[in-house]
C-alpha cells in the first residue's frame, strides 16, 4: 500500500519540477531566446488541454458509470468547435491579438465601445460561475488524497487543512507565475509550459489506466467489449435533449470560458497555430475519452457496490495493488485540477483588477494617476490580490457549501452560466449592428435567469426558498424555477439552458435592433466584423529586424534621413547592438514614438509606431485621435484661409478706394484748373472794357453803351456760372431739399418749352402728344422742369437743321416714365457721348453759352429725383431720355 | 485586396468572371472545411434516431443498441472528422506558404471567399 508520506513527497516533487519547468521558460522567454519549441503549435495544443478539469478526469468516469456515453458530449462540442476553427475561432483569434484583448471581458467591452459596464457585468458572471467550479476542483483533490489516506490507516488526513495549502500553493503558482510581468501580449510563457507538462501528464495517466484496464484487468479489445455490453451501462440510452444541449453548452463554453480564453487567445504565439490545434486538439479530447467507458464498466464490475465511480481512476489501481499506477492518476488527476485552477484563477484575476479595481482605483486617485508612472506596480498588485481573493473565494465556497453531491453538478451549472457570454460574443464578431444595449440586456436577462433556474435551485441550502421552488415566485405557479411559463417535464438542465439562450438571444437582437450605437461602438464594430480586412496576416513574431528596417524607412520619411539614422544608431550603441538597427524594444519604440510624435502629433505617431511594431492594427481610439487632430488642423488652416481671404478682399476694396480717391482728387484739381478758367475768362473781358471806360477819352455814347452792356453781360455770364457752381456743389453734397408736389406733366412741359424758347430768333419746333402727356406725377417738378429747360435749350443751341425740330415722346414703361427729347440735328459724336454729362464739358466751344456744367447739374437733379438722364442711341438726331419713377397712385 | 486566379495582365480592378482551375479546387476545399462543423453535428446527431432499449424487453430480443457498437460509431466518426480536419489544416498550410513566396501578405486567403 501506498504510504501517504510518499504520496505528500512525489506530489511536492512534481509541484517542484512545475516551477522549475514554469522558471525555465519564463527565463528563456524574458531573455528574447525564441526556443522554438516554447512557441511550437504542439505547446499551443496542449496547454488548451485546461479544459479537461478534474471533472472531467475522475468525473468523466463516474459521469459514464452513471448515465452512459452522455459524458461524451464534453468533448464533442469543442471538437465541433475545433474543427470549425476557419468559421469561428480564426477570427476570435485574429481579434484578439489584433486588438490586443486580455479577457474575454475585455474583448466583449472593446467590441461594444469599450463598455466598462459591460465589461463588469461579464466579469461578475465570470466569477459567480467560476468560484464553484474552483472549489470542485478543489474538492478533487482532496478527495483523491483522502482515498489514499483511507489506503494507508496509519494516518489521518485532516481535510480542511489539506485544501487549505492547496488553495495557498495554487494562489502562490498563480502569482508567481501568472503575474511576472505586464507584458504588451499578456503572455505567461511559464504558466503556459506547466500547464502543457501537466496536459502530457494528465493524458498519460489516463491512457495508462486505460491500458491497464483493457489489457491488464481485461482480455484485449474484444473482450473489454463483451464486457461493456454486460455492464449495467451495456446498452445504448439516451435523453436526445440532454444530447443535444450538453453539446451545445460544451461548445459554448469552451469558446467563453475565461481561462479558454486565455489560453486560445491571449496566450496565442501565432494564428496559424489554431491550424494544427484543430486536429491535434480534437485528437487529444479523442484519446481522453478513449478508455473512460471501459474503466466504468470494469470498476462497476469489480469494485463493491456502493464505491464512488468518481473515483474508480484511483481505486482500480489501488485495489489491484497496482501503486505505481495509482500514484501516476493521482498525478494526472492533480494536474487536471491545478492546471484549471491556475489558469481560471489569473484570467479572472484580470478582468477583476482591470475592470473593477482598476477603474475604482484611478477614481479614487483623481486626475495625476494616470499619468505618473506607478500604474504598473498597481496593476500587477492588484492582480496578485484578486488571485489571492479568488482562492479564497473557492476556498470558503468550498468548506460552507454543502460538501459532495451539490459540487458534482457544478460543471454543467458553470458551463451554462459562462454560455451566457456567447450571444454578445457571437454577434459581436459577426452581426455589426449588434449594440452596447442589446449585449446588455440578453447578458442580464441571460445571467438573471441562469440563477434563478439552475443556480439556486442547484445550490439549495436555503438560498431559494422550498415555497419557491415548488410553488414559484410569488406563489405565481407560471414562475417556477424548473417550469417555467408553465413548461413542466423537461430536463431541469435542457429547461434551464433553453430558456436563458433563448430568451438572452432574443433580448440581444431585439434590443440591438431597437437601439442606435454610438459612433465609438460602430468603429469598433467595424473593426471586429471585418478585422480580416483591417489586419495583418498571421506573421508571427520572427521578422524583428525587419520590423527595426521598416521603422526606420518611416522615420525618415518623418524626421529626415541624417537625423533618423543618428536617432537609430544612438539607439543602437545604446542597446549596445553592434550594427546600426536596434531590436524594438518597448522602450527604444516609446522614443522612437516621442521622436516622432514632434513632427506628426502623439496619436498618429502612436497608430504608426504600433502598426509597424505592434502588429496589433490601430485601435479605435488611435484613429478617433488622429481624426480629431486632423480635424483641427483642417478646421485651423480653413480659418487661415478664410483669413486671407478676407485680407485680400480688403487689400482690393483698398486699391479701389485709393483708385477712386485719386481720380477724385484729379477730378478735383480738373475742376478746380476749369473753374478758374471759366472765371477768369469773363473777368479778363470785363477788366478790360472797365480800363476802356476809364482810360480811353473821346467814346462815343454808342460806344460806352456797348461795353457797359458788354461787361453786364459778362458778369451776368459769371453770376450764372457761380450760381450753377453753386446749385452743382449742393446737389453733388447731397444737401439739397427736395421740394415734392403733385402735379401734370403736360404742365411741367408747357413751362419749360416757354422757358427754353423765349427769345429766341430762331425757335425750334417743338412736336409734342398731348395725349400721352397727361399723366399725374409726383416730384419736384421746379427741378424736374429746369432739366427739361436744359435739354430743349441745349437742343435749340446745338441743333444743326435748317428748320430744327424737336419730338417730345411720352412713354411708360416697366413702372417708369419716359420722357425722350429727339431732334432733327445731327446728334453727338459716339466720342462726345460718353462725356457730355462730364462738367464743364462742351461739344463744340464754339457755340458754348455755359460753362458746361447745365447736363452734370441735369443728372444730378435726375439722381436725386430717383430717375436718370441720358443720351438716347440708334437716333440719326440728338436725343435724350429723362425717366422718372411713375407713382401708380398719382396716375390720372 | 482582391486576388483572382489569373490577374496577370489584367487591370487591378478587372476581376476574372472565371478563377483558374486550382484556384477553384482551393476554393471547394474551402467549402468542405466549412461544411466539416455542420456534418460533424450531423453525424453526431445520429445516434439520437437510435432505439432506446425496451423497458420491458420480450426474452430472445437483444433490445437496443449495445454500447459497445455505440461507442465504435462514436469514435469512428471522430477519427474521421480529426483526419479530415488535418488534411485541411495541411492543405491551408501549403497554400499559405506558396502565396507568402510570391506576396508579402500570406494569409489574406481569408478576406477574398465571402465568410
Amino acid at each position: 500500500m501506498a504510504s501517504l508520506n510518499a504520496l505528500v513527497l512525489v506530489c511536492l516533487a512534481y509541484v517542484a519540477l512545475l516551477f522549475l519547468v514554469a522558471f525555465v521558460a519564463d527565463r528563456k522567454a524574458s531573455q528574447g531566446h525564441r526556443a522554438k519549441w516554447l512557441r511550437s503549435p504542439l505547446i499551443y495544443t496542449l496547454s488548451l488541454s485546461i479544459y479537461c478539469t478534474a471533472w472531467t478526469f475522475y468525473g468523466a468516469v463516474g459521469y459514464a458509470a452513471r448515465s452512459g456515453l452522455e459524458f461524451i458530449t464534453i468533448y464533442l462540442g469543442p471538437t465541433l468547435v475545433m474543427i470549425g476553427w476557419w468559421w469561428g475561432l480564426r477570427k476570435l483569434v485574429r481579434i484578439g491579438r489584433s486588438q490586443r484583448v486580455t479577457s474575454i471581458a475585455d474583448l466583449i467591452s472593446a467590441r461594444y465601445g469599450k463598455s466598462n459596464t459591460l465589461a463588469i457585468c461579464v466579469t461578475v458572471l465570470a466569477v459567480i460561475g467560476i468560484t464553484p467550479y474552483i472549489a470542485l476542483q478543489l474538492q478533487s483533490i482532496t478527495l483523491s488524497f483522502s482515498t489514499f489516506a483511507e489506503a494507508d490507516p496509519a494516518r489521518h488526513l485532516n481535510e480542511t487543512t489539506t485544501v487549505f495549502w492547496v488553495a495557498a500553493g495554487l494562489a502562490v503558482f498563480a502569482i508567481l507565475f501568472g503575474t511576472r510581468n505586464l507584458n504588451a501580449n499578456e503572455r505567461h510563457h511559464g504558466v503556459v509550459t506547466a500547464v502543457a507538462l501537466e496536459a502530457v501528464v494528465k493524458l498519460l495517466a489516463l491512457l495508462a489506466v486505460g491500458i491497464f484496464v483493457v489489457w491488464g484487468l481485461s482480455d484485449g479489445v474484444r473482450d473489454t467489449m463483451a464486457r461493456i455490453d454486460a455492464s449495467q451501462i451495456g446498452q445504448w440510452q439516451m435523453r436526445g435533449d440532454r444530447w443535444a444541449t450538453i453539446t451545445f453548452l460544451a461548445a459554448a463554453a469552451f469558446v467563453c470560458l475565461p481561462r479558454m480564453f486565455q489560453v486560445m487567445v491571449v496566450e496565442n504565439e501565432d494564428e496559424r497555430h489554431l491550424r494544427t490545434a484543430a486536429w491535434a486538439f480534437p485528437l487529444y479530447l479523442l484519446l481522453m475519452s478513449l478508455f473512460v467507458v471501459p474503466i466504468a464498466a470494469i470498476g462497476l464490475e469489480l469494485l463493491p457496490q456502493g464505491s464512488n465511480p468518481d473515483l474508480f481512476v484511483l481505486t482500480l489501481p489501488l485495489s489491484q495493488g497496482r501503486d505505481g499506477l495509482a500514484m501516476l492518476a493521482f498525478l494526472g488527476g492533480f494536474s487536471s485540477a491545478t492546471s484549471m485552477v491556475i489558469v481560471a484563477a489569473m484570467a479572472l484575476s484580470t478582468m477583476v483588477s482591470n475592470h473593477i479595481v482598476m477603474p475604482i482605483w484611478l477614481r479614487s486617485q483623481g486626475e495625476g494617476a494616470s499619468v505618473s508612472g506607478d500604474v504598473r506596480n498597481v496593476v500587477l498588485l492588484s492582480r496578485r490580490v484578486s488571485i489571492a481573493a479568488i482562492m479564497a473565494l473557492g476556498y470558503f465556497y468550498y468548506r460552507y457549501s454543502g460538501q459532495g453531491a451539490a459540487l458534482a453538478a457544478i460543471g454543467l451549472i458553470s458551463f451554462a452560466g459562462i454560455a451566457q457570454i456567447l450571444p454578445a460574443l457571437v454577434g459581436g464578431l459577426f452581426w455589426r449592428g449588434a449594440t452596447r444595449s442589446g449585449a446588455l440586456t440578453g447578458l442580464t436577462i441571460g445571467f438573471v435567469l441562469w440563477l434563478y433556474t439552475m443556480l439556486l435551485p442547484a445550490l439549495g441550502g436555503g438560498l431559494l426558498p422550498d415555497s419557491v421552488l415548488s410553488n414559484g415566485l410569488f406563489g405565481l405557479s407560471w414562475l417556477r424555477p424548473q417550469a417555467l411559463f408553465g413548461i413542466e417535464g423537461l430536463d431541469p438542465t435542457v429547461h434551464a439552458v433553453m430558456w436563458s439562450m433563448v430568451l438572452n438571444t432574443a433580448a440581444f437582437c431585439i434590443v440591438s435592433l431597437v437601439t442606435f450605437p454610438s459612433p465609438m461602438e460602430r468603429l469598433q464594430g467595424a473593426q471586429f466584423v471585418n478585422v480580416f480586412e483591417h489586419s495583418h496576416g498571421p506573421r508571427g513574431w520572427t521578422g524583428q529586424v525587419a520590423q527595426s528596417e521598416d521603422l526606420m524607412v518611416m522615420s525618415q520619411r518623418i524626421l529626415g534621413a541624417g537625423e533618423a539614422q543618428e536617432f537609430f544608431q544612438g539607439e543602437a550603441s545604446r542597446q549596445g547592438s553592434p550594427g546600426d538597427l536596434p531590436e524594438p524594444t518597448p522602450a527604444f519604440l516609446e522614443r522612437l514614438e516621442r521622436e516622432l510624435s514632434g513632427s506628426v502629433g502623439a496619436a498618429a505617431s502612436h497608430a504608426m509606431v504600433g502598426q509597424i511594431a505592434g502588429g496589433s492594427s490601430v485601435s479605435v481610439e488611435d484613429l478617433l485621435a488622429v481624426a480629431d487632430e486632423t480635424a483641427q488642423m483642417l478646421e485651423y488652416s480653413n480659418q487661415l484661409e478664410l483669413q486671407s481671404a478676407e485680407l485680400a478682399r480688403t487689400a482690393r476694396k483698398l486699391r479701389e478706394t485709393n483708385e477712386k480717391l485719386t481720380q477724385i482728387s484729379r477730378q478735383k484739381d480738373d475742376f478746380l484748373s476749369q473753374v478758374s478758367h471759366e472765371l477768369r475768362t469773363p473777368m479778363t473781358s470785363i477788366r478790360a472794357f472797365s480800363e476802356i471806360l476809364r482810360d480811353v477819352e473821346g467814346r462815343s455814347e454808342d460806344e460806352n453803351k456797348r461795353y457797359a452792356s458788354i461787361i453786364h453781360d459778362e458778369a451776368l455770364r459769371l453770376t450764372r456760372l457761380l450760381n450753377d457752381l453753386l446749385d452743382l456743389s449742393v446737389l453733388e453734397s447731397g444737401k439739397v431739399s427736395l421740394n415734392m408736389t403733385a402735379g401734370n406733366l403736360a404742365e411741367v412741359l408747357d413751362h419749360a418749352v416757354s422757358t427754353a424758347l423765349a427769345g429766341s430768333e430762331n425757335p425750334l419746333l417743338v412736336h409734342r402728344q398731348s395725349l400721352s402727356e397727361t399723366v399725374r406725377i409726383s416730384s419736384d417738378l421746379d427741378r424736374l422742369a429746369q432739366v427739361f429747360i436744359n435739354v430743349i435749350a441745349n437742343a435749340q443751341k446745338y441743333c444743326d437743321a435748317k428748320e430744327p425740330e424737336i419730338n417730345i415722346v411720352v412713354t411708360k414703361a416697366r413702372g417708369r416714365l419716359r420722357i425722350d427729347f429727339i431732334d432733327n440735328g445731327s446728334g453727338i459724336s459716339v466720342a462726345s457721348q460718353q462725356m457730355i454729362f462730364e462738367k464743364f464739358s462742351r461739344v463744340s466751344p464754339e457755340k458754348a453759352g455755359g460753362a458746361g456744367l447745365g447736363l452734370a447739374i441735369c443728372r444730378e437733379i435726375m439722381q436725386r429725383l430717383g430717375g436718370d438722364v441720358r443720351y438716347l442711341t440708334g437716333h440719326p438726331g440728338g436725343a435724350f431720355r429723362v425717366s422718372l419713377p411713375m407713382n401708380t397712385d398719382l396716375a390720372a | 485586396m482582391s486576388r483572382t486566379g489569373g490577374d496577370e495582365g489584367h487591370g487591378r480592378q478587372q476581376t476574372a468572371l472565371f478563377v483558374e482551375r486550382k484556384t477553384y479546387r482551393h476554393r471547394r476545399l474551402m467549402d468542405i472545411a466549412r461544411l466539416l462543423p455542420l456534418l460533424g453535428a450531423l453525424l453526431f446527431l445520429v445516434p439520437l434516431m437510435w432505439p432506446n432499449p425496451d423497458p420491458y424487453p420480450a426474452p430472445d430480443t437483444s433490445g437496443g443498441m449495445p454500447m459497445s457498437e455505440a461507442i465504435t460509431y462514436i469514435f469512428l466518426v471522430w477519427t474521421l472528422l480529426i483526419l479530415a480536419s488535418v488534411a485541411f489544416g495541411f492543405a491551408v498550410g501549403r497554400w499559405a506558404e506558396k502565396w507568402t513566396e510570391g506576396n508579402s501578405e500570406p494569409s489574406e486567403e481569408g478576406s477574398q471567399w465571402p465568410r
